[in-house]
């Protein structure tokens, strides 16, 4: 790409990056969640992919690390869903065995921000898997 | 605002329609894009700004991913003779007729096009912030009410991953 999308690129991807951050952290305050923030932070690595080429980052490596954040990204998922079957003193799967605090506030809702943030990982470890699995298959083949 | 969504619909369909017609791939490819932003005006509209997000992102991918598949490859569809007989008109219409007959009979019991179906909902909605402690209820459902439902989604994901690297990778690792 040329210098003009480089520039812009550079200046722009650290802010999509935290915006990405902020719908997921904020997602049970405003509209959003891990999905919408997954795939913006996506979005970002694959912006920042395109405009640099396919030589700026080593792919392999990188795609080994994504493929091993999606996997822990989900099992951290299912570890706190399971930890309601310890901690909650009723012993049922998914119980939200943190203490609430008020409506509206940064840090409530128990553990539905920390459910957030899991698959806000595992989303933007899939997309960004996925895209750079086509990526390498591109380059193997040719 | 009735008017408005017409319209919006009216544009998506014929960017739908242009898209199946048009020659030339690329611009085949950007009046689907049509139809995925208008998707995202209409959450807009109807009061859904948690679908928006997700659909004007990954509308936006996903537009990349295929205006780079083809850049890659060509840009001319390749012609394929197909005969048009009468069977196949005659089936085309019989289809068409019965999805008109059963939508017609269908619409009749759900609620108009933009109003919330109140019956069930009201459960969730009046007491959803104090049970689940989210000011966002969309976010209270799909984690508290609805969990299971977005494990499953998680799944389906992790699935689809292992799904491309399975199918995609050329070399095995050593």
């Amino acid at each position: 790409m040329t210098i003009i999308v480089q520039k812009v690129t550079q200046m722009m991807c650290g802010i999509i990056f935290l915006y990405g951050i902020y719908i997921i952290v904020h997602g049970h305050l405003t509209p959003g969640g891990g999905f919408a923030g997954g795939t913006i932070i996506a979005g970002s690595f694959i912006l920042l992919v395109i405009a640099f080429g396919s030589e700026f980052l080593t792919l392999k490596k990188e795609e080994t690390g994504s493929s091993l954040l999606e996997s822990g990204a989900i099992l951290v998922f299912l570890a706190i869903a399971a930890a309601g079957l310890l901690i909650g003193g009723v012993g049922i799967f998914f119980v939200n065995f943190l203490p609430k605090g008020t409506v509206g506030s940064l840090i409530s809702a128990g553990i539905i921000p920390l459910f957030n943030i899991a698959i806000g990982i595992e989303v933007a470890a899939a997309l960004l898997t996925i895209f750079l699995a086509l990526l390498i298959y591109k380059e193997e083949s040719t | 605002m009735g008017i408005l969504l017409i319209v919006i619909l009216v544009l998506m369909i014929g960017g739908a329609l242009f898209s199946l017609e048009a020659r030339d791939l690329l611009s085949a490819v950007i009046a689907y894009g049509i139809v995925g932003f208008g998707l995202v005006i209409l959450f807009l509209l109807l009061q859904a700004p948690d679908l928006a997000l997700v659909q004007i992102v990954v509308e936006a991918i996903t537009l990349i991913i295929m205006i780079a598949v083809i850049m890659d490859s060509t840009r001319e569809e390749v012609k394929t003779k197909s005969k048009r007989t009468a069977a196949y008109v005659i089936v085309s219409i019989v289809f068409a007729g019965l999805f008109l007959y059963f939508f017609n009979r269908v619409t009749g019991t759900l609620s108009a096009f933009g109003e919330r179906a109140m019956r069930m909902s009201l459960a969730y909605i009046n007491p959803g912030a104090e049970i689940t402690g989210s000011a966002n209820l969309v976010t209270g459902v799909i984690f508290d009410f609805r969990g299971y439902d977005t494990l499953g989604e998680a799944t389906i994901l992790f699935t689809a991953v292992i799904g491309v690297l399975t199918v995609l990778r050329l070399k095995g690792r050593k």
